[in-house]
């Protein structure tokens, strides 16, 4: 990934890379508007909004009334009338009530236009466990979005994606739905300071080859990209090579980026905290053995969460893949 | 019902009763206009007659006939500014008509060649919503942007904007109706919220849905609420305009319940007599919206014969453009379907559409081996 030189770096928290990329947003966009529960006065339960409601005033950072499919449906008829809303929900557990906005509404209003309404609405979403959270604050639901025509579906996995990514989904004229894995808001590293409206080389539909390795490509996207880079780290200490491909996007899926990557090693690992039955996992595996078949040196492994409702937080460590999930499942994939 | 509080100018047998908290919103309809009105409720009505025959003849999949509502639908429309922005439902045909949308257009959806029909901004006329009171909180976001291009209280008439939003009875039910009272309300947003009770949302009677009387619904929320016979043309003008005065001043929203009657089917694949009797429907069409309009006119001695024959006549020949431009739609090419998907490229779209043209190609007849070529 190449990022413009000429801009500053900073040490940012993903949570405050978001926030500068909303006010560079506000700033550079008057019809940028952002919306939620809480998102205003408070700043968000997680400070992700934190300031810009004192400094951009509450018609342009609203904190709209408790309800859901309020927030996406009114966002709806803003982006209608020509603005880009921002919509965060609180919670990933809390975006059903938006599903039927969301999924029915949202999704199609450009394809039933034939084009002549787009509706740029962004929801952002902090999603994800780890935290020791209360039921319904943990879970992962980006597939179930994913599986919609007409959304497109990111996350980041690092400060500076995560500043970047949150920048060009306001900007693109189709909906997005913004995942933000709660588990790493407060991990911090450099990010590059581009004002609203710069193109990255990656945008928002590319995969990323986080970390090369040689053995096993293993596939990860928002928290856990972190995870599968510690398996790295000790699976290298056994002489164990893993290329580590951070998905980034959902939907579009750049099946291109892991298809190379698995052409290369011949071995695959998929991970991801929302359930593996007809999750992200299962997609990627279809599709690597559409396209790598010969290749392939070992089925294609999945590690995820169980067919289990999301379970009290003090063993969530045990339903979240873990680093020795990941490295068990990298053993098995070697052992074929 | 609390009949007492129903906003009525028109009895039933046509004849105008004194309205003092409303008469002034209407002193302006001269003879003309009310026959404009006339002509509006008989165009809309041969429409939803035609239509309702189409579907019969296979024409069309489906079709939700007006029949009954045409007054409220009418009236209504005709309050509203051009600026005005509606959000129908899916049997707002009236409100269609009075917007100035070709009505062969709304039956492209019907027809299963299209999911919409119609160039939303050309008349300020979203599309039909077929998800229950989904678009209540559509209109509302788009007050809300209104209120934010400062078109609101400016007391410039043509640039003052208010929405209106067409629900039913049985969407009063839906969670996404309430939450569109609560952030109008909030928002104080320029929005009328016009409720048409039919009394049945398919085979469920608006008991089923409320044990208050359904204006009862707005006022829980704050806002200004009332109710009117939604069969009397000139009231659901009156009640309207006043609506829109205080949306477009920056009073905030209204909510209308107008009181009126499905006297056909929820759609043509309904069947009433499941559900109701031969003695409501027959109770109802002596309150015929049309029958009444026509009763005012002929008692002021406004309705011509001439001008009659004339609407007549274009109704006719409205009944055959339909018939010919219906049957005449085409459905879209296949590979239409990928179309618009998304605003910008989406590579999972682009393979699969790759793939389907391809797919189609292969079934083209091969191309004849040329003369010297290898067979």
């Amino acid at each position: 990934m190449t990022a413009p030189t000429g801009y500053p770096t900073q040490a940012l928290t993903m949570a405050k890379a978001i926030n500068l990329g909303l006010r560079n947003a506000l700033d550079g966009d008057p019809t940028v508007l952002l919306m939620g529960q809480d998102i205003g006065r408070l700043g968000g339960v997680f400070r992700v909004t934190d300031g810009l409601q004192r400094d951009f005033g509450q018609i342009r950072v609203v904190d709209t009334p408790l309800a859901e499919s309020g927030i996406v449906g009114t966002a709806i008829g803003l982006a209608m009338r020509g603005y880009r809303p921002v919509c965060e929900i609180q919670f990933d557990g809390f975006i059903f009530p938006a599903f039927d906005q969301i999924t029915t509404q949202l999704a199609k209003m450009h394809y039933r236009t034939h084009g002549r309404i787009s509706l740029p609405v962004v929801i952002r979403v902090p999603y994800g466990g780890g935290i020791g959270a209360v039921e319904h604050h943990s879970e992962s639901p980006e597939v179930l979005f994913a599986h919609t025509a007409g959304l497109r579906v990111v996350t980041p996995a690092t400060p500076a994606d995560a500043y970047s990514m949150i920048q060009e989904a306001i900007a693109s004229p189709d909906p997005v739905l913004f995942f933000e894995p709660k588990g790493r808001y407060w991990d911090r590293a450099r990010v590059r300071l581009t004002p609203y409206g710069t193109v990255s080389a990656i945008g928002l539909d590319g995969a990323h080859v986080a970390r090369p390795g040689a053995d096993v490509t293993v596939v990860a996207h928002g928290p856990t990209v972190a995870t599968a880079l510690r398996a790295a780290e000790a699976a290298a200490a056994d002489g164990i090579s893993l290329e580590v491909v951070d998905l980034r996007t959902l939907s579009p899926l750049d099946t291109a980026t892991v298809v190379a990557s698995v052409r290369r090693t011949g071995r695959c690992v998929v991970v991801h905290e929302a359930p593996v039955l007809y999750g992200t996992g299962a997609e990627v595996a279809a599709r690597v053995t559409e396209e790598c078949f010969f290749h392939l040196q070992a089925p294609v492994l999945r590690v995820g969460g169980f067919h289990a409702p999301y379970p009290p937080s003090r063993i969530e460590h045990d339903y979240l893949p873990s680093l020795d999930r990941v490295l068990d499942a990298v053993d098995r994939v070697l052992a074929t | 019902m609390s009949e007492p509080e129903l906003v009525r100018m028109l009895t039933p047998s046509g004849e105008r009763l004194a309205c003092p908290a409303y008469d002034s919103r209407v002193a302006h309809l001269d003879a003309d206009a009310l026959r404009g009105l006339y002509r509006d409720i008989v165009l809309v009505r041969r429409f939803d007659t035609e239509s309702t025959a189409l579907q019969r003849q296979g024409e069309l999949g489906l079709f939700t006939p007006a029949l009954g509502q045409e007054a409220a639908q009418v009236g209504s429309a005709r309050a509203l500014a051009p600026q005005d922005y509606v959000f129908p439902s899916y049997r707002e045909h009236g409100v269609a008509h009075v917007r100035g949308l070709d009505l062969v257009d709304l039956l492209r959806q019907f027809r299963g060649v299209d999911h919409g029909g119609w160039d939303t901004a050309a008349h300020n006329f979203h599309l039909f919503t077929l998800v229950i009171g989904s678009h209540t909180l559509h209109a509302t976001g788009y007050a809300m942007g209104v209120q934010r291009d400062g078109l609101v209280g400016t007391g410039d008439p043509a640039r003052d904007t208010a929405v209106v939003v067409y629900f039913g009875d049985g969407a009063t039910s839906q969670g996404d109706v309430n939450e569109a009272m609560v952030f109008s309300a909030v928002n104080n947003a320029p929005l009328v919220l016009f409720c048409q009770n039919n009394q049945w949302a398919i085979s469920v009677p608006a008991s089923g849905q409320s044990r208050v009387p359904l204006v009862e619904r707005g006022r829980g929320f704050g806002i200004p609420s009332v109710q009117v016979d939604g069969n009397d043309v000139l009231a659901c003008y009156a009640v309207t305009a006043e609506a829109l005065e205080r949306a477009h001043s920056g009073g905030g929203p209204t909510y209308i319940e107008a009181v009126t009657y499905r006297m056909g089917a929820h759609t043509t694949s309904d069947d009433p007599t499941r559900y109701r009797s031969a003695d409501e429907e027959e109770s109802w069409r002596r309150r015929d919206p049309l029958d009444r309009l026509r009763a005012h006119l002929e008692g002021l001695g406004e309705l011509p014969a001439p001008f009659v024959a004339a609407v007549e006549a274009e109704a006719e020949a409205l009944g055959e453009r339909v018939r010919r431009e219906v049957r005449a739609m085409q459905p879209p090419p296949a590979q239409s379907m990928f179309e618009h998907v998304y605003a910008t490229p989406h590579a999972v779209v682009a393979a699969e559409r790759a793939w389907f043209e391809e797919y189609e190609a292969s079934f083209a007849a091969p191309a004849r081996p040329q003369e010297g070529e290898a067979r």
